[in-house]
């Protein structure tokens, strides 16, 4: 069984001059495998993780036929139900740990709050905090557990939030542009990270970036959005001959270290790319 | 002809027990025409030593030159109207309340140009803008837009050297590529001089001629770009760099 199954998602925002079709018409599955969503700002990838976990906010609205996570439907569980189901079978790590973090929170406190929270007692939940932040490389777990966010650096931040979302033992991990507000250095070493726990855990990942060669050296498998649908599918490692003119045109517009040029191609864009009808994304 | 000169460039910022060495006894030059690039990762002082050349921080120690001219501590019309600077972030480098109009009207006047009226539609349409956007306000225009509106502004005096300071790192790569190619047209058809400062090496590779890799507030190494691209460096650290822009490797 597929750990996450969307059928036909839409998201949609009213606004003064109509309704602005975010997601239109997404359908994918998620195994235990490594799926990248990658596409530009405003493509629709981060509503398509939000709406996963029904974190869209009125006015916006999500509709489905289905969001299944391991076979219940999202769509049709209360408020309560879904406390059970976001951080404890899915949780997801979002671009800046600035944000993210509680700042009026020691760092041990929040960890601890997210063990008590999926396993209903505090028993064991110190020695379980040390062994996660153990688990993703912060050398001494005391110190940093009695620090607040603001006394860590970008890349100890988002280690910790990575902490944070594992402790409960999720069966699904988002991760919406994850490294993307941290240097080249401290990316590698957080997604390392990343790449140990989701293998060891036999856990689903979904990737949201813009990185294209992030995307194709770090997932198995990549949807490409563009406009809120999405136009092509493929493996991952096979992600430099996609066919897709947009894909194409995305590639061709980094510059690249080992094959200088002396101007970037610039993307064309064709209206036919946002028609609607999305790929399948499954596997 | 050295455009840009520094010599032994100290920039702190507190003083006492806070205070904070940014940048330590940094060196170079930047040669007339030529495009000049600082690497590394955030907080190893390579902004600041823009910030430094163009005025924005107090404390500084060391000799900048501008053109074979000693920079004191407060820096003249004159020198505005040779060195202007890109922000890296166009949502937060425009006036929200200022149309395109009035940014670019008022860059000319504080330049005492006559001819505001075809210089603006001028700048437009250098930097790829139509005259349709001239009274549009930030909100109005996307990302890339407004970055260029941002360097349509640092146009305006009609400077020689333009600082760079992450001009695309806000960007979606596609629109990168746009700004990019702009910039390297405005440095042809003008013969300016740049110095870029970004994070990202294969954009400096694609912008620059040389580099300087910089590490807590001191440049580590020198560098071309040939030797950059052969991957040929001397120090560890940028060694250690250039591998982990090169992109991830999974482990298996």
């Amino acid at each position: 069984m597929s750990l996450i199954e969307v059928e036909d998602l839409w998201v949609r925002f009213p606004t003064r001059t109509g309704v602005f079709d975010a997601v239109r018409g997404v359908s994918f599955s998620l195994g235990r495998e490594r799926l990248g969503i990658v596409g530009e700002s405003g493509s629709g990838k981060s509503m398509t993780g939000r709406a996963i976990l029904r974190l869209i906010r009125p006015p916006g609205k999500v509709e489905a036929t289905h969001i299944a996570v391991e076979g219940d439907d999202i769509l049709k569980m209360s408020e309560r139900q879904m406390r059970d189901v976001r951080g404890q079978r899915i949780s997801m790590i979002m671009q800046d740990p600035k944000f993210s973090l509680n700042p009026v929170m020691t760092v041990g406190d929040q960890i601890i709050e997210a063990y008590t929270q999926a396993h209903g007692s505090r028993a064991n939940a110190r020695e379980k905090t040390l062994e996660m932040l153990d688990a993703v490389a912060i050398r001494d777990a005391e110190r940093v557990m009695r620090a607040y966010p603001h006394e860590m650096s970008g890349g100890m931040g988002q280690r910790i939030m990575i902490a944070m979302m594992m402790i409960p033992n999720p069966s699904v991990l988002i991760a919406d542009e994850p490294t993307s507000a941290l240097d080249v250095s401290v990316q590698t070493q957080v997604l390392r990270i990343m790449d140990r726990l989701v293998s060891e855990r036999g856990m689903g990942l979904i990737f949201i970036s813009h990185d294209l060669n992030l995307v194709s050296a770090f997932c198995d498998r990549v949807l490409i959005m563009y406009a809120g649908r999405v136009v092509e599918t493929c493996r991952a490692d096979r992600l430099h001959e996609a066919e897709h003119p947009y894909t194409r045109g995305l590639l061709n517009s980094l510059p690249r270290l080992d094959a200088p040029r002396r101007r970037l191609e610039v993307l064309k864009r064709d209206p036919a790319w946002s028609d609607p009808g999305s790929v399948r994304g499954s596997s | 002809m050295n455009a840009i000169g520094v010599e032994n460039l100290n920039v702190w910022f507190g003083k006492g027990r806070d205070r904070n060495q940014a940048v330590s006894d940094v060196s170079f030059a930047v040669r007339t025409g030529e495009s000049f690039g600082l690497v590394g990762e955030s907080g190893s002082g390579k902004s600041t030593i823009l910030r430094a050349i163009t005025g924005l921080v107090p404390s500084w120690s060391g000799r900048m030159e501008i053109a074979g001219i000693a920079l004191g501590k407060a820096r003249s019309r004159q020198f505005y109207k040779t060195v202007q600077m890109v922000f890296q972030d166009p949502y937060a480098s425009l006036h929200p309340r200022h149309s395109v109009d009035q940014v670019l009207g008022e860059a000319l006047k504080l330049h005492g140009f006559r001819d505001v009226d075809q210089r603006i539609e001028r700048l437009l349409k250098d930097v790829g803008l139509g005259p349709a956007f001239r009274f549009r306000y930030p909100h109005q225009l996307s990302g890339g837009q407004r970055q260029r509106v941002a360097i349509a502004r640092a146009l305006a005096p009609e400077p020689d050297i333009l600082l760079l300071d992450e001009p695309t790192s806000a960007l979606d790569v596609s629109v990168q590529a746009e700004i990019l190619n702009l910039l390297t047209d405005l440095r042809a058809e003008n013969g300016l001089t740049y110095v870029m400062v970004s994070h990202d090496l294969a954009v400096i590779g694609h912008m620059c001629e040389r580099l300087a890799v910089m590490q807590a507030g001191r440049i580590v190494e020198e560098m071309t770009v040939e030797d950059m691209r052969a991957l040929r460096s001397t120090e560890p650290y940028t060694k250690q760099l250039l591998e982990s822009s090169l992109g991830y490797t999974r482990e298996t």
